[in-house]
């Protein structure tokens, strides 16, 4: 089993070595999910519904209103 | 709806509109060009020719470029939904969270193992163990593709669900209905078989550009083979799932199906628009005016929305205005029956609150009555619109996207069967000037393909959900100079990476293959 994994970890990394185009390519992949992941969910997407209510119940009844109210 | 900002509907569906089509800058080469790669290798490993192995690594190294600046841009939409669309987020229960889960999982376990395999184990793994790890990322990438097709087409046709009042969510009532509806098959095939023929003109446009540049001609011929073979026959099914869908949309979205074709007045035996000039205005003109800025054939509307030449074809002022003697009801209707539906759930919310068991049950029960659903609930989403005229997409805009789609689309047919025709005839080299149509023909597709997604959601407005939910109803209450920040961080993300996968790509591109070459 360990011997699988050990192959598996030489597979990836001999690969990564092995990148020309690619290198290019991780650092803006890289860039890209940091942008994405870390300072546009957390600073300006948050779920709206998530955060401001505590239970499904106060979620339901805040779009409840809002499908109703005239 | 009197109180909401009309400004954060406008940013927020501005923002989607955005996000969603820079994400399918990258995608549809990514559906289209891992088949391409699969049958170059598959050719490789049944006949061991090494220059196709190298074909196939060069047209691989430009699918990976691609493969990686688009990754994870779709999640952006996600966000947007949480943030931007909280109500519709909330309104489609289970219904969108199933599909984009299991696409989820199946993108991660397929792609990014089998991605891994098909660019590291280049003599690491056996020849048929790499092909098979190829296939599967072209299956992988392909199947991700369908869960989000089938949630797109369950908000233009919605099915297999039932409403529940007590908690403001569609639940899923039955998986296959959902996931087997005749617009979601419709549109798993017409818009992967988009990304085959943009892949298609990208792979030929390319090669025309090696044989103008007098380089690589083993490789641009053979990709040029394959390219024009698997253009044509993925633009033949293309049309034919585009006439399908269509014969659809007569059906479940009537006024889609009017404003595409610039029908303002229903008419027997309606004529197919084949070119022509319309405008906003023109609902208020006599048809005889309209008739004569349009080139089109006769009766063929008709024969090709319900198999008969002489039928009556709903116009946009019929769907608006209503025609009783075609049996069709009203917008207004509608916005009553909607109001109704809503002064229902209103009904029930207050009888929960204040503890009205009896009134409670009762209200409770319309929701699950056939009559009630049919009748009054179907109808749920006119009970937000004020006045009849909003259920009026933008004509022009979406008559002109698809005629550009439709005509585009019997272009790349024209132009596949061309190349292969002198492919045959092994005159490629000499016509040059259908090279460089080739060539200049790759912007084309990715128009073409942006033209059908303004067909499929701008045609459908003022809905988000058909007939359900309008997108002034979707929204979320937050401050639209928050979504106009976001809005243009985005612009400036995308572009950007838009530019650097054009870098990297033509740089790539010529570069060429690595090693050996005729």
């Amino acid at each position: 089993m360990i011997r699988m994994f050990k192959k598996i970890a030489t597979f990836y990394i001999e690969g990564f070595r092995s990148m020309t185009v690619g290198k290019t390519l991780w650092v803006i992949i890289l860039i890209k999910l940091f942008i994405l992941f870390v300072l546009l969910k957390l600073f300006f997407f948050p779920d709206i519904l998530k955060t401001r209510f505590q239970s499904d119940r106060e979620r339901s009844d805040y779009v409840l209103d809002n499908l109703t109210k005239p | 709806m009197e109180n909401i900002d009309l400004s954060l509907v406008d940013w927020s569906r501005g923002q989607f509109a955005l996000t969603a089509l820079y994400h399918w800058l990258f995608v549809p080469l990514t559906l289209g060009l891992s088949f391409i790669i699969a049958i170059m290798e598959s050719i490789y490993v049944k006949t061991g020719n090494e220059e196709w192995k190298r074909i196939t690594r060069f047209w691989m190294t430009l699918f990976g470029i691609n493969f990686a600046i688009g990754v994870a841009t779709g999640i952006i939409l996600e966000f947007e939904f949480g943030t931007n669309w909280s109500n519709y987020s909330w309104f489609v229960g289970d219904i969108f969270g199933a599909p984009l889960a299991i696409e989820g999982i199946m993108a991660f376990f397929l792609e990014s193992t089998f991605v891994a395999v098909m660019f590291f184990g280049w003599n690491k793994v056996s020849k048929k163990f790499h092909l098979w790890s190829t296939w599967l990322v072209a299956i992988g990438a392909n199947l991700s593709a369908l869960w989000i097709l089938v949630a797109n087409a369950w908000m233009q046709y919605p099915v297999g669900m039932q409403f529940n009042p007590e908690t403001a969510r569609n639940e899923m009532v039955n998986f296959w209905d959902v996931f087997l509806s005749p617009m979601a098959a419709n549109k798993f095939i017409h818009t992967i078989t988009s990304g085959f023929v943009l892949a298609s003109v990208f792979v030929i446009g390319i090669s025309a550009w090696f044989i103008l540049k007098k380089r690589e001609f083993f490789l641009a011929k053979r990709s040029m083979v394959i390219g024009s073979v698997f253009g044509l026959i993925s633009a033949i099914v293309l049309a034919f799932s585009g006439d399908s869908s269509t014969r659809e949309i007569v059906h479940v979205q009537p006024m889609k199906f009017a404003a595409l074709e610039g029908l303002y007045h229903g008419r027997s035996g309606a004529g197919l628009i084949m070119i022509g000039v319309i405008s906003k205005e023109d609902r208020f003109k006599d048809e005889l005016d309209l008739d004569r800025r349009t080139i089109e054939i006769p009766n063929f509307l008709s024969y090709m929305a319900y198999g008969d030449f002489e039928a009556f074809v709903p116009g946009v002022n019929d769907l608006t205005h209503g025609n009783e003697k075609e049996g069709i009801m009203s917008a207004q209707e509608k916005i009553e029956r909607g109001k109704i539906a809503r002064q229902t759930l209103s009904d029930f919310k207050k009888a929960r609150d204040s503890g009205d068991t009896v009134q409670y049950n009762l209200l409770k029960n319309k929701f699950t009555d056939a009559d009630f659903k049919e009748n009054y609930f179907r109808y749920f989403g006119y009970g937000f619109l004020n006045d009849a005229e909003s259920v009026m997409p933008n004509v022009p805009l979406t008559f002109y996207s698809f005629h550009l789609m439709v005509g585009l689309g019997f272009y790349f047919i024209l132009l596949f069967t061309l190349v292969l025709v002198n492919i045959l005839r092994d005159k490629l080299n000499e016509k040059r000037k259908l090279l460089r149509l080739v060539l200049f023909s790759i912007p084309l597709a990715y128009i073409a393909t942006m033209a059908g997604w303004i067909v499929a959601e701008m045609g459908r407005q003022p809905w988000v959900i058909q007939d359900l939910l309008p997108t002034v109803a979707a929204i979320s209450h937050i401050n639209a100079g928050s979504v106009q920040i976001t809005f243009w961080l985005f612009a400036v993300l995308f572009t950007a990476l838009f530019l650097a996968e054009i870098r990297i790509m033509l740089k790539q591109i010529k570069t060429g293959p690595k090693e050996g070459g005729k």
